[in-house]
């Protein structure tokens, strides 16, 4: 292949450009290749970290105890719940409101749980009205083994949340085993969620 | 009347004792809890919009977590601890200020570091003495094909 270029009308060959070269007297150094190496380091790292959803933050209650509730019932104000209710089996933690646009495309997937009695789901009403969520789940059906009513956050920021829907997978200890962000769909719930229930439903307790 | 003035001192010393009990949460004006809420606030991300601190931010979970940092405030918690409580449940992110821990050092280092190693660099270059430049010889060759070049560009009048 030949290389030309064309400069005031005058061809030059990449053989001209070399002896030009050659007669600057520049030299190409390791030290000056220092720039190139940098930006490349630099532009590799951005590149990697525009890949990442900045909305998906690490948890810090993994393998961490499931915190200590005391929380009104959604169906009774009057009925307190508290982590003892979670009774020592694989639960999944669902938060959820009537606000939420997700939770409305996560919930048949929730029902599909519920109806082939997978595990206990608790249900976290979050930031909600209780005629509204309660409406919400008569018009879509209740998956909840229980539903807490938590109207100031107070539950969600214990448990870290930044947005509904989030699960937890918590495990017969109540310690925090998983945590998903966004909606469990059929395919996250086969491919991820379930073998992980799975996995813990068959732990024993005691055998630490 | 002896009598009586015991009573009023074993009285005295039994309430005041009591009221000491009732205060073992100092008791912080509004005003107060107000100003320092607002310097913890500032010092605190939104976990939902991310760029702003609580008190800047719109977003329903910042309003309640402003009420959060009230209510410790209120519980007695000093600002250091409001943050530590805010970090245990949402991790490092949630701190407007990076922590000085040893996954932060670079962060934290990496301006000074530069700035001396320009200056070091800088130090050795202007107390270098200057070189005179050297020009690479051509070639015999090369120097044919520069006068053809030359030629070529400034063509003999």
């Amino acid at each position: 292949m030949k290389f030309s270029l064309e400069w005031k009308g005058i061809k030059l060959s990449l053989e001209d450009l070399g002896t030009g070269f050659a007669m600057s007297g520049m030299k190409v150094t390791l030290i000056g290749l220092v720039p190139l190496f940098m930006f490349l380091a630099l532009g590799s790292a951005f590149a990697i970290s525009l890949t990442k959803d900045p909305s998906i933050l690490p948890s810090q209650l993994i393998d961490k105890p499931f915190p200590e509730f005391s929380l009104p019932d959604l169906f009774d104000e009057e009925h307190m719940l508290t982590k003892a209710d979670m009774s020592g089996q694989v639960t999944l933690v669902n938060i959820f409101g009537s606000w939420c646009m997700a939770c409305d495309y996560e919930h048949e997937m929730l029902m599909s749980i519920a109806k082939n009695k997978e595990l206990p789901i608790l249900g976290v009403d979050w930031r909600d009205t209780r005629v509204k969520g309660k409406r919400w789940l008569k018009k879509r059906g209740n998956p909840y083994t229980n539903v807490v009513f938590d109207e100031f956050s107070k539950f969600a920021i214990d448990l870290g949340i930044t947005g509904a829907p989030e699960s937890f997978i918590v495990d017969k200890r109540g310690q925090i085993r998983y945590k998903h962000i966004g909606p469990i769909t059929r395919k996250n719930w086969d491919e991820i969620l379930k073998p992980i229930v799975v996995d813990l439903q068959a732990e024993k307790l005691g055998a630490e | 009347m002896k009598r009586i003035y015991t009573i009023v001192l074993v009285a005295f010393c039994l309430f005041s004792g009591l009221n000491t009990f009732a205060q073992t949460t100092p008791h912080i004006s509004e005003a107060e809890v107000e100003q320092r809420a607002r310097s913890v606030g500032k010092s605190l991300r939104c976990v939902v919009c991310q760029n702003q601190s609580i008190d800047d931010s719109n977003a329903p979970l910042a309003a309640d977590m402003r009420l959060l940092v009230r209510e410790r405030i209120r519980a007695g918690d000093r600002n250091e601890d409001v943050l530590i409580y805010m970090r245990d449940r949402y991790g490092d992110f949630v701190l407007l200020k990076p922590p000085f821990q040893p996954n932060t050092y670079i962060l934290w280092f990496a301006p000074m570091g530069l700035l001396v190693l320009f200056l070091l660099w800088y130090i050795v270059q202007t107390r270098r003495p200057k070189q005179s430049v050297k020009i690479a010889q051509l070639s015999d060759d090369e120097q044919k094909r520069y006068d053809a070049l030359i030629t070529k560009i400034e063509p003999k009048s």
